[in-house]
């Protein structure tokens, strides 16, 4: 229906024919669309996630059994906010709390890979289906990785020791209301979009450029192929670009577009999100290098290998 | 009263220490404004979304920065 009014809009009321029109179509339509589903989809995420302090997941996970407790750290992951800045804490709070050093990475690997940005972008250029996909993979890289660097015993490598509380953990109680989360959430939506629309117009608009005026074939040549490469150099890339996912999604929309594989995107998508350098830089005041290069190789191999399985299945 | 920030130094740890130094100003109380960086001392209050924001020993908001006048109403 917008696909229509757009098209309408760029070629019979303009008038404008060729690839230009191609562009400009392709850049109202897509920048409309997304910044009207980010707004929605961070608004309702970030209410609901106001049920479910971190302070809350962590008492739920340390009474659980370490089986089940990679894969619901990995699902908290989901639903809880996570801010890198508050990595550290939120580490330490865990061991704190006696939950087991993997099962707090399945977590610390869910969280910024489920962040809300990550999801309404995804969402709102490829549909629920990659979203589930992307969703779904996510939280099998974070209960493996989780799962294997548990079994290493690296409990040695945190360089911060925190005496294990004994009995009840400290309760940060407060009591919220409804209105209130809703403001929360309202201002909190206001800020992200803030600080995002710059990269999400200037990512769709090189989508749009690409879209109207690079061949596909110079596409495929490059990121199409099914070159053993190809997953391996769009994870590489992926890892530097954390702050700006908002803003290399749409890139990545055109590639596909254009004949970039799925199992390429994704794994580009999600190094992008799980594999930060300022998340790494904030955690080596509390971890041993060692331990942040085990974290940063095992999940960048789950990724990569999440690339191979995807294009071996769909390519 | 003592008034208590918890963070390990990022850009919202500093935005709500601002923001509690205009709320006490404004609401004309005597406050002592603590910040603790301390990793240890921020888990002895069980917050792990920071920046935390505890008066008097109480916490009374974690993972955000609430606005002067509802840091005015939490001190009043």
């Amino acid at each position: 229906m917008w696909k229509d009014a757009v098209d309408s809009l760029v070629y019979e009321t303009l008038g404008i024919g060729g690839r230009a029109a191609g562009a400009l179509d392709f850049f109202i339509y897509d920048t409309v669309k997304i910044f009207l589903l980010l707004a929605i989809i961070i608004f309702a995420v970030t209410f609901l996630r106001s049920f479910f302090p971190t302070e809350i997941v962590r008492d739920y996970l340390s009474k659980r059994h370490p089986l089940f407790g990679h894969l619901s750290a990995a699902l908290f992951g989901i639903i809880t906010p996570f801010c890198s800045c508050s990595a550290i804490p939120l580490f330490l709070g865990f061991l704190q709390a006696r939950i087991p050093l993997g099962v707090t990475f399945s977590y610390l690997v869910s969280a910024p890979m489920n962040n809300e940005i990550a999801i309404a972008m995804l969402f709102a250029l490829f549909g629920w289906k990659v979203t589930l996909l992307y969703i779904g993979f996510g939280l099998l890289v974070a209960t493996v990785s989780g799962l294997i660097i548990g079994r290493l015993d690296l409990e040695d490598e945190v360089l911060i020791k925190v005496e294990p509380v004994e009995g009840e953990l400290p309760k940060c109680e407060m009591t919220i209301s409804v209105r209130e989360r809703l403001l929360e959430a309202w201002k909190y939506m206001a800020d992200i979009l803030r600080k995002v629309w710059f990269y999400v117009v200037a990512g769709i608009a090189v989508g749009a450029f690409i879209h109207g005026y690079v061949p596909t074939d110079l596409i495929v040549s490059v990121a199409g192929n099914d070159a053993w490469y190809a997953v391996p150099i769009a994870t590489i890339l992926g890892v530097p670009m954390y702050s700006n996912a908002a803003g290399v999604m749409p890139l990545i929309e055109v590639l596909t577009q254009k004949g970039m594989l799925m199992g390429t995107a994704l794994s580009f998508m999600m190094a992008i999100t799980a594999l930060s350098l300022p998340e790494a830089m904030i955690l080596k005041k509390i971890l041993s290098t060692k331990l942040i290069t085990i974290f940063f190789s095992t999940v960048a191999l789950g990724i990569m290998l999440i690339g191979y399985i995807f294009n071996g299945v769909l390519g | 009263m003592t008034i208590e920030i918890l963070g390990t130094g990022c850009a919202k740890c500093r935005a709500l220490e601002e923001s509690v130094k205009q709320a006490v100003a404004k609401s004309g109380k005597f406050a002592q404004i603590k910040k603790v960086d301390d990793v240890a001392e921020i888990m002895k209050y069980g917050v792990m979304s920071t920046p935390g924001l505890v008066i008097d020993s109480k916490v009374v908001s974690v993972g955000k920065v609430p606005s002067v006048e509802e840091i005015v109403k939490l001190i009043s």
